[in-house]
């Protein structure tokens, strides 16, 4: 038998006076698994998790969680989860021991286990040290360290991150993404949102897009790298006046020509067949041109090429200060500036 | 999708009884959230008790020596004031329950209590009742400033406490209705705002702070109809006496009666209302 879904919704929507938040949204997620949610901002994907988690009835669909409809059975289901939210939801004027105490008294646990439980969750997200000073005091990493410990006080079955990294230093985000990983390899299924392609790339086992309220591709980051094709040669001349020479030697090696950006001194000839014999096929011929090379890589396609595929659009549109860093997110940018150019 | 295909659970039905103790306990540990904000910050507490104070000392000192045709009975101005600036402190302290709620809207803890398995009531019990007992401290604190410039509770202990205790019930209603506009509205800057163009004309087109006699006679039938006068009046036949009640031609039983229709008024439509407000947030 196969296993059952641990989230299931199905047809989901959601209207915001004129604006459908969710126009039917189907989601599954396996126990033990995570589902990335990724999306724009105004995608919908706060409206879904909001929905999973009790605090909004849909308008249509339905969707049961842990075994509990999300309408019918809020109450009961509201034992099952966790939620920790966009902005770090923590009183600021308690200590990290007093807000995570509090959040085990709400979840009903008594004040001896609620105590303890504050010290468990304290230790384990490094804040031992911090635990008896003003949660006001804190750093933005720790404070969204201890918002998603307190997510995690009533040992949920599922727990749903919406965006649990949006505006942390990269440092702080590393640091997070670990924390997750660590969650889930304890077994705790997860229902997480994100604008960062890098996010869900590296947190989850499945990935579904959303934008405009709908779902438009589901699978492993593999089968949505997959779906829009195989890997791709990126050719860097060091001199960027030989591009049209270059362009003419090297072109004529795929059927239906590549992709050439006079800007950033780039050729990008997608892949069919053999990568290897077509990287070697092309540096011969430049060599043989005196053509100088600055940089040479075949490349699976990124989240961020699916994404763009899928949706048109760019995946952080008007948000590149919250992009997170390193190499991934520097090449995004610098290709969204040559899927300009071309 | 059919259900068979999901794992159905046992759902826990809990009694009422269990239920309501529940509520309880969810209220008493918001409660106490609310009030370690004071603990953590006394300087917020000390600057919403200057307000009140100055309010008894400009009245007192600078508008209290041309206030004529009180009451006999009054004894002295100051002890016709004080009763009245109980009521006005705890209508303008009420007014921080709904900017406390805003604040937790914005900052999205209210998010996190409704995902919690927490009883529904309990974000706004503890609210209310957390400010109740701010209330309580700042209307002691003027009992206390008020004998420093020449108040007495003319009628005995019982009398003090039940004037007092009329005074925090006033605030825990108009708590009620801050709780609606916080909620309501959501913006800790608009909340603020908009409590005061009410709770002005209210508190002081009444007989807080003088005699609705002196108002022009249209302002009177709005001045001795306003509960706020009758939550007043009630507050100095307790801290007076009858000399005082006889003046103004009043009962105590009467005006006890009235007061309780008005906070039981209150409550009822405020209190689902704001309830409602809450759950659609």
């Amino acid at each position: 038998m196969p296993e059952q879904p641990i989230i299931a919704a199905e047809g989901l929507r959601k209207s915001f006076g004129e604006v459908h938040a969710l126009k039917g949204v189907d989601l599954e997620v396996l126990p033990g698994t995570v589902l990335g949610l990724l999306g724009p901002n105004g995608a919908g994907k706060t409206t879904a998790v909001r929905i999973l988690t009790t605090l909004l009835s849909p308008d249509g669909g339905h969707a049961r969680v842990a075994g509990f409809d999300v309408v019918r059975d809020a109450e009961a289901l509201r034992h099952q989860i966790g939620l920790a939210g966009q902005a770090a939801a923590i009183d600021g004027n308690l200590t990290g021991f007093e807000n995570l105490e509090m959040v085990g008294r709400l979840y009903h646990l008594s004040p001896a286990e609620a105590e303890r439980r504050a010290e468990e969750v304290l230790e384990r997200f490094g804040l031992s040290d911090a635990a008896n000073r003003t949660a006001r005091t804190y750093s933005g990493g720790m404070r969204r360290r201890l918002d998603l410990g307190a997510s995690l006080v009533g040992r949920p079955r599922v727990l749903f991150l919406d965006e649990p990294t949006t505006g942390l230093d990269p440092r702080s985000r590393l640091g997070l993404w670990d924390l997750i990983r660590e969650l889930v390899n304890d077994g705790t299924t997860l229902l997480l949102t994100t604008q960062y392609l890098e996010e869900a790339d590296v947190l989850a086992d499945r990935i579904a897009v959303i934008d405009l309220g709908t779902v438009i591709a589901e699978g492993t980051a593999d089968e949505l790298k997959t779906q829009i094709g195989g890997e791709v040669l990126e050719l860097r001349l060091a001199d960027r006046a030989r591009v049209p020479e270059a362009a003419g030697a090297v072109l004529g090696l795929v059927p239906g020509g590549g992709k050439v950006d006079n800007n950033t001194a780039e050729i990008m000839l997608p892949v069919r067949g053999d990568g290897p014999a077509l990287l070697t096929e092309a540096v011969r011929r430049l060599d043989a041109a005196g053509i100088a090379l600055s940089d040479i890589a075949l490349r699976r396609p990124t989240l961020d090429d699916v994404f763009l595929q899928l949706t048109g659009h760019e995946a952080e549109a008007g948000d590149a200060d919250a992009s997170p860093p390193g190499r991934a997110s520097r090449r995004r940018r610098r290709r969204a500036g040559a899927g300009a150019q071309t | 999708m059919s259900t068979q295909t999901m794992t159905e659970r046992a759902i826990p039905r809990t009694s009422p009884i269990e239920r309501v103790r529940w509520a309880i306990h969810d209220g008493l540990v918001l409660t106490r959230r609310n009030l370690l904000r004071y603990v953590r910050i006394p300087t917020l507490l000390v600057f919403s008790t200057i307000q009140p104070v100055m309010f008894v000392l400009l009245f007192r000192y600078v508008f209290g020596g041309s206030i004529a045709n009180l009451p006999t009975g009054a004894h002295s101005y100051v002890n016709y004031l004080i009763p009245g600036i109980f009521v006005q402190t705890a209508i303008f302290g009420a007014t921080q329950t709904g900017v406390g709620l805003a604040e937790d809207l914005n900052v999205g803890i209210i998010d996190r209590f409704k995902s919690l398995p927490t009883a529904r009531s309990a974000v706004l019990a503890g609210r209310t009742t957390a400010d109740l007992f701010r209330n309580l401290f700042v209307v002691l604190l003027m009992t206390a400033v008020g004998y420093l410039v020449g108040f007495r509770f003319q009628d005995g202990p019982v009398k003090a406490v039940l004037a007092i205790g009329l005074a925090v019930l006033v605030g825990f209603a108009f708590s009620w209705i801050s709780a609606a506009i916080g909620l309501a509205i959501k913006n800790v800057e608009s909340v603020q705002a908009a409590s005061f163009i009410w709770i002005f004309p209210l508190t002081f087109a009444s007989s807080v702070f003088v005699p609705v006699e002196g108002f022009p006679s249209w302002l009177q039938v709005w001045g001795r109809n306003n509960p706020v006068s009758i939550w007043a009046n009630t507050l100095r036949g307790f801290t007076l006496g009858n000399e005082y009640l006889r003046a103004i031609g009043e009962s105590i039983g009467g005006l006890v009666i009235k007061s309780g229709v008005w906070i039981a008024v209150i409550l009822a439509i405020f209190v689902p209302l704001s309830i409602r407000t809450y759950r659609r947030t």
